[in-house]
C-alpha cells in the first residue's frame, strides 16, 4: 500500500489512481457545511479563506468533542456531497484533495480533472477506528462553531481509497 | 399504584444515550460476522472487517461508534399502574439527553431552528412518543439517528391496487439513490399503512427491531425476504465499493390504512443504526 504525505502536490496527486488504497501521513483541515459556506462568502466578498488552500486536504467531518487525552473520541467522514456547490471554487484556489464519503457531482469531478486534484474515500460508520490515526487536532477557524469549526489535524498513516483520481476517473462510475 | 421518580427516567434515558451510541448491537455485529464469511469481494471484506474492528474500539475505549452521534428519538411506554412524580417527565427526558451527550462526550449535532440554524449546544431536545400501556412497568428506547442516512429516507402515498412488486420497486430506488453516500451495508425499516405521519414513525420504529427479527405474518416475512434479496443483487456493497452485502436486514411494520391509499416509507438505518433499550 502506498504512503504519501502532505502537503499534496501535484506530483504526488498526479500518481495516484482511482480504486487504489492509500495511508495518508502529514497536516490536513477539516471543514463541513457551515465552514464550506463561509470560506465561500469570504472568497465572494474578494477576502481570504482562513487556511491556505494550496495543495492542502480537507476532510470532511465533524468530530465528536476532545477527551481527556486532548483527543477526538470519534471522527469520521461526513457525506461529501452537500459540499458540491462550494468545491469548484475551493479547487480553483488550489485545494489538492478532499476526504469524504460517497459520490460527486459531475461539477466537481470535472473540476478534479481540471485542476489536476484527488478526491479520497474513508469508511463511513468507522469514526472511533479512524480516531486512532489522528495523532493531534487545533481549532484554528470559526472556532465558535463547534464541531462544525475548522480544525488542524496532524494524521498518521489514515486509510483512505481513491474516489476520483487527478484524470477524473471516478470509482462509482466505472462501466 | 407504583410511584416512579422522573429523576430515575432522567437517569436511565441518559445511560441509554451512551450505551446506544458506543456499543454496537449484537444483532448486528452477528449480521456482519455472517457477511463477512458469505462476502467472495476482498474490498468489500476488508470493509466489513474495518467495521467490526471499529466496534472492538468503541466499546473498549468508551468512543461514539461514529462522529454522527445523530438526533435522538426517545420512545417511552409508560404502565397505566404507575404514577410519575418528582416534576415533568417531558423535562426529564431532555435533562436525560443532556446530561448524556455531555458525559459521554457525543457530539451536539441539533439546531433550533431549521432556518436559523443556531446549536442547541446540548443535542436536546430529542423526538419524544410517548405511549400508555397495561401494567405498572416502564420501557424506555433511545435511537440516535444519524443524518446521512436519514437524508436517504424517503416517504410515497402509493395507490391501494399497487401491487408488491411497486413496494419492492420504491424501496429498491431509495436505496439507489442512497448508493454510497450513506454508510453502506444498509438496515431498512419499512412502514406501511396508517396515514401520512403514522408511515414514517413506523418506518423509523422498524429500525429498533433487531436486523434477524422473524416478523409474525407471513405475507410480510415474505415481502421482507423479497426486498432484501432484490436489494442486494443492486450491487452497492460496504463503502460503495461492491459485493453482494448492501443491506443486513429488512424489517416491515404495518398499520390499518384508508381504502384509498397505501403509505409506504422507508428509513434508511447505516450499518450502526443504533438503539439501546431499558425497562425500569
Amino acid at each position: 500500500m502506498q504512503r504519501i504525505t502532505t502537503p499534496l502536490t501535484k506530483s504526488v496527486r498526479t500518481q495516484l489512481k482511482s480504486g487504489e488504497e492509500v495511508l495518508l501521513s502529514g497536516t490536513i483541515y477539516t471543514a463541513r457545511d457551515v465552514a464550506h459556506k463561509r470560506m465561500a462568502n469570504l472568497m465572494q466578498k474578494g477576502k481570504k479563506p482562513p487556511i491556505d488552500l494550496k495543495n492542502a486536504v480537507i476532510y470532511y467531518t465533524g468530530p465528536t468533542p476532545i477527551r481527556g487525552d486532548g483527543l477526538f473520541g470519534s471522527c469520521g467522514p461526513t457525506t461529501s456531497s452537500r459540499m458540491d456547490n462550494f468545491t469548484p471554487g475551493l479547487l480553483k484556489m488550489g485545494l489538492g484533495g478532499m476526504i469524504g464519503k460517497g459520490k460527486r457531482n459531475d461539477e466537481v469531478r470535472s473540476s478534479i480533472e481540471r485542476y489536476k486534484a484527488v478526491y479520497f474515500l474513508a469508511v463511513g460508520g468507522a469514526g472511533a477506528y479512524l480516531s486512532k490515526r489522528i495523532v493531534s487536532s487545533e481549532a484554528v477557524a470559526f472556532k465558535e462553531l463547534g464541531p462544525e469549526a475548522i480544525y488542524r489535524l496532524e494524521i498518521s498513516d489514515f486509510p483512505l481509497v481513491v474516489g476520483i483520481d487527478s484524470r477524473g476517473n471516478d470509482i462509482y462510475r466505472r462501466g | 399504584m407504583r410511584k416512579v421518580n422522573v429523576n430515575d427516567i432522567r437517569d436511565v434515558v441518559s445511560e441509554l444515550c451512551i450505551e446506544a451510541n458506543v456499543n454496537l448491537r449484537g444483532d448486528i455485529r452477528k449480521a456482519l460476522k455472517n457477511a463477512i464469511r458469505k462476502e467472495a469481494n476482498k474490498k468489500a471484506k476488508h470493509v466489513l472487517e474495518i467495521l467490526l474492528q471499529n466496534a472492538r474500539v468503541a466499546s473498549m475505549e468508551n468512543r461514539a461508534l461514529c462522529q454522527d452521534t445523530g438526533m435522538v428519538s426517545v420512545y417511552i411506554r409508560v404502565g397505566q399502574d404507575v404514577k410519575l412524580v418528582g416534576g415533568s417527565l417531558k423535562e426529564a427526558i431532555d435533562r436525560g439527553v443532556i446530561d448524556g451527550y455531555k458525559k459521554g462526550f457525543l457530539r451536539k449535532s441539533v439546531v433550533k431552528s431549521p432556518i436559523l440554524r443556531d446549536n442547541t449546544a446540548t443535542n436536546a431536545p430529542p423526538i419524544i412518543y410517548t405511549d400508555i400501556v397495561n401494567g405498572d412497568g416502564i420501557n424506555i428506547t433511545v435511537m440516535p439517528k444519524g443524518f446521512g442516512s436519514e437524508n436517504k429516507s424517503k416517504l410515497k402515498m402509493l395507490d391501494p391496487t399497487a401491487d408488491k412488486k411497486e413496494i419492492i420497486s420504491f424501496v429498491l430506488q431509495a436505496v439507489k439513490e442512497a448508493g454510497p453516500d450513506a454508510c453502506p451495508p444498509y438496515i431498512l425499516g419499512i412502514g406501511i399503512g396508517g396515514t401520512f405521519d403514522k408511515v414514517a414513525s413506523l418506518a423509523k420504529q422498524a429500525l429498533i427491531l433487531p436486523v434477524d427479527n422473524i416478523n409474525p405474518e407471513k405475507y410480510l416475512r415474505k415481502l421482507e425476504r423479497a426486498i432484501m434479496k432484490e436489494v442486494n443483487k443492486i450491487g452497492i456493497g460496504p463503502m460503495g465499493l461492491g459485493g453482494r452485502t448492501t443491506c443486513l436486514g429488512v424489517n416491515i411494520l404495518e398499520y390499518p390504512t384508508h381504502i384509498a391509499g397505501l403509505p409506504v416509507a422507508v428509513n434508511v438505518g447505516c450499518h450502526i443504526t443504533r438503539s439501546a433499550s431499558k425497562v425500569i
